[in-house]
């Protein structure tokens, strides 16, 4: 019964997004009130009957009804409560009605919160997001529905990969759609704008809270994946420069450019074509992220199933939405032209430049991911393109904006100069530089550890720096600095934070990559060991049961170089009989400053042997051990820059009407930013 | 500044960035794309010197041999085989008569493995083992994936 109910509700909610889709388009051509209406009160109505459906799905997992193919082919009765919850999505149906669940939750957003927004703007913006439904639920009921019955009805399932048991599982996907699919409102936002023919700096205010909420929700959600690999599959490793992480960079470089073109088109009236193109390339990107993931032309803990219909459509979506955008805006990018004059060295100039060195990070991203690919479907020669290939381009590039990101902010609109703005930034130097000697003097590290360091001080001290200029610290009474730091907008302090945050992610990132010590040995209970001046003792192992696996458990304690416990390590070998899989449990301590990582492997020669049963008390094992320093750092950096988001976000003015638009100044001729 | 040299300016930030970039990206292909061979195309001599290979195949029963974190095991694609020498955890799917894929480059008549990947799960095989059993005219459609078992 419940099948039929969620299966229902999503026949009912493609009725209901084939209405949003259209007759809100015709309303807002010929200016009728009602059908215009009807975009908002669609919208609504669809998330309504999405989220029923979503909500039969988790009810029909979590009551073991195994008559429901998804249900049977990914859950099984001893599968704990919180991962026949989260288990819903832990699969490509599931996923899927995630999927349409966020993208009806933003449109029905935009319905509610939009009230400001011009009458024919929200119809058209909300009839994009009905379309971009369309072709989802259709998809999700053609392709990959959640709710087929099998008969006979399986006794028992057949249980969720041992990998995806984790409590991961229950935030990483659900915040990465935010993410993906949050840029789909601005995606509908440019298509609207394009068949109004009109940008203007109200336009990118209205834009701008959506793609901070997306882009928030990304940076959390990528950073989520990293930390779960980081645990999970027990390199001690964060970012791999796999075809499924690179799926969420792509559209996050290209979101972080728009999110500083659009301040350009708000601010200035200019860039606003490439504003535009960039509003469509990110959920392009986002769309490309979900076929490279959803359609099995990868191998990875990510794909559920290869059946290569579902390629073929989510390809056909992707070229419709694409390609439907691209013609609309190679008609109507003319008419964006007009624009506001700046010189090369100014703010605007700044943000052109991070414009163009996101976009050539995203480029080389998007090469390395696609060229396997083509490659193989063209000449059927196989190759790979891993990590060297990313660090040799990428790092290159992201360089510059890590040291632009703390000029940038101070230099002023229109004509600026250079010097004044590296005066101010005079102590963010020498703090950066005393930095870098001090690790190359203590360590001789890597030069490339060294110099990320630098880089990563000298941003966040000019985050900083930014923040005391404009409370003009030292230079008026502390009292009146306070006051001015009171008073100024969230969004100063959204930038400041972003930034640093990103400054604390490479910091953490060059130190964890440059430092890190790596010891591989074989450990018998009662040896003991040194790594990076701190003693590790392996103390013993013992068998322990799980509520759907069993496990061998390993003690070990770390000591200091006074010989003080300060941590208790109990790495894991897990058996799951369901799945008949093993998976390592990583043990991590960390104070913060840094991780101690722990793994065992086997004990020796027992090759074939069960994590979990009998033990062989005096077996050595594989042992593997970092000291990983400043790794936290990394995702207490990008928390830092999703929550200045989330404050850019809360910004009153963003939630204000029109802004004032300031009259260019006399004499000014319109000028083309491009 | 006159509207002109602005647009100059512009164009030349963009012009420097784009040649950089494609500079960067022809450099890191050349030096860094990782071919993938099967054991059969290796036992006939092919890219013998390439400084980064991957091979694929499936885990030669009763070649697996241990001494500490030192691992030897051969793969093999049915028709021919390759020793592969590994210093490190292997994946937990790692097995006897299982889909495999190692990345290295070969010393002699070895191939020292930097990285060896299994599948992620139990139902599939990575695609790079599939292709080099394709390649070898061993491919039997699923039922090497039917014989996977657990222990």
């Amino acid at each position: 019964m419940i099948g039929e109910i969620g299966q229902f509700a999503l026949i009912l909610a493609l009725a209901l997004a084939l209405v949003q889709g259209s007759l809100p388009l015709v309303g807002a051509q010929r200016n009728s009130a009602p059908l215009m209406g009807l975009g908002s009160s669609a919208a609504i109505a669809q998330f309504a009957f999405i989220a029923l459906a979503f909500g039969a799905l988790i009810w029909a997992s979590v009551a073991d009804d195994f008559s429901i193919l998804t249900v049977a082919e990914n859950s099984h009765t001893t599968k704990p409560l919180l991962y026949k919850i989260a288990g819903a999505w832990g699969n490509h149906e599931g996923s899927m009605v995630l999927w349409v669940f966020i993208l009806a939750l933003f449109g029905a957003s935009v319905a509610a919160f939009g009230r400001r927004l011009p009458p024919p703007l929200k119809a058209r913006v909300l009839a994009v997001q009905g379309l971009i439904g369309v072709a989802f639920l259709t998809f999700i009921l053609f392709t990959s529905n959640p709710f087929l019955r099998v008969f006979p009805p399986p006794l028992e399932g057949d249980g969720l990969n041992p990998l995806l048991q984790d409590p991961g599982l229950a935030f990483h996907p659900p915040f990465l759609y935010l993410g993906y699919v949050g840029f789909s409102v601005v995606y509908a936002f440019a298509v609207a704008a394009m068949i109004e023919g009109r940008v203007d700096p109200a336009w990118a205010r209205w834009v701008r809270p959506w793609t901070l909420a997306a882009w928030s929700a990304l940076t959390v959600g990528i950073a989520m994946g990293s930390w779960w690999a980081y645990y999970e599959l027990g390199w001690g490793g964060f970012w791999f420069w796999d075809p499924v992480e690179n799926a969420s960079i792509m559209p996050w470089l290209a979101g972080t450019a728009l999110l500083h073109s659009a301040i350009v088109v708000e601010k200035r009236d200019a860039l606003k074509s490439w504003t535009v193109l960039l509003a469509v390339l990110t959920f392009t990107l986002s769309l490309m992220g979900t076929f490279l993931v959803r359609s099995g032309v990868l191998t990875s803990v990510h794909s559920f199933a290869n059946d290569p219909r579902r390629g073929v459509f989510v390809l056909a979506i992707l070229a419709l939405a694409a390609g439907g955008a691209l013609a609309l805006y190679a008609a109507r990018a003319s008419a964006f032209e007009r624009a506001g004059a700046f010189a090369p060295i100014s703010r605007e100039g700044a943000l052109v430049l991070n414009n163009l060195l996101l976009t050539a990070a995203c480029a080389t991203v998007v090469m390395g991911t696609l060229y396997p690919l083509l490659l193989d479907a063209l000449t059927g020669e196989k190759i790979s393109v891993g990590p060297p290939y990313f660090n040799a381009t990428v790092l290159p590039i992201m360089a510059p904006i890590a040291i632009a990101a703390a000029v940038a902010p101070l230099m002023g609109w229109k004509r600026s100069d250079l010097a004044t703005a590296l005066r101010r930034l005079w102590a963010a130097g020498a703090v950066a530089l005393l930095l870098a000697i001090a690790a190359f003097a203590l360590t001789g590290g890597p030069w490339a550890a060294v110099l990320a360091l630098a880089a990563g001080t000298w941003l966040i001290a000019g985050a900083l720096t930014e923040l005391a200029e404009r409370v003009r610290l030292f230079r008026i009474p502390i009292g009146d600095s306070l006051r001015r730091l009171a008073s100024l907008p969230r969004s100063a302090f959204g930038m400041v934070l972003a930034h640093g945050g990103l400054g604390v992610v490479i910091v953490g990132i060059a130190c964890a990559q440059g430092w890190r010590t790596e010891k591989i040995l074989l450990m018998a209970p009662g040896d003991t060991t040194t790594i990076a001046g701190r003693t590790i003792a392996f103390l013993d192992v013992a068998a322990v049961q799980g509520p759907n696996w069993r496990a061998d458990r390993a003690r070990m304690e770390a000591r200091d170089k006074n010989g003080t416990v300060i941590a208790e390590l109990t790495p894991e070998r897990r058996w799951y009989p369901v799945e008949s899989q093993a998976t390592t449990e990583a043990a991590i301590h960390t104070n913060g400053f840094g991780d101690i990582y722990a793994v065992i492997g086997e004990p020796e020669g027992q090759t074939d042997r069960q994590p979990g049963s009998a033990i062989d008390k005096t077996a050595r094992w594989v042992v593997r051990l970092y000291i990983n320093p400043l790794q936290p750092w990394i995702w207490f950096g990008a928390l830092i820059m999703a929550f200045g988001g989330v404050l850019s976000l809360t910004d009153r003015r963003q939630r204000l009407g029109a802004p004032a638009i300031k009259p260019l100044p006399a004499g000014s001729r319109p000028q083309a930013a491009e | 500044m006159t509207r002109k040299s602005r647009r100059l300016a512009l164009v030349a930030a963009l012009v420097l960035v784009a040649s950089g970039t494609a500079v960067l990206m022809a450099m890191a292909f050349r030096s860094s794309i990782v071919f993938f061979v099967s054991p059969s195309e290796l036992a006939a001599g092919g890219s013998r010197n390439a400084t980064a290979l991957r091979i694929g195949g499936l885990v030669e029963d009763g070649s697996v041999k241990r001494s500490g974190s030192d691992v030897r095991f051969r793969i093999t694609d049915l028709k021919n085989a390759v020793e592969v020498h590994y210093v490190g955890i292997l994946p937990d799917l790692f097995r006897e008569g299982q889909g495999v894929v190692a990345e290295g480059r070969m010393a002699g008549d070895v191939f020292e493995a930097s990285q060896v990947l299994a599948k992620h799960d139990e139902k599939y095989m990575p695609p790079e083992a599939v292709e080099a059993l394709k390649r070898a005219g061993e491919w039997r459609g699923g039922a090497q994936n039917g014989s996977a078992g657990g222990s």
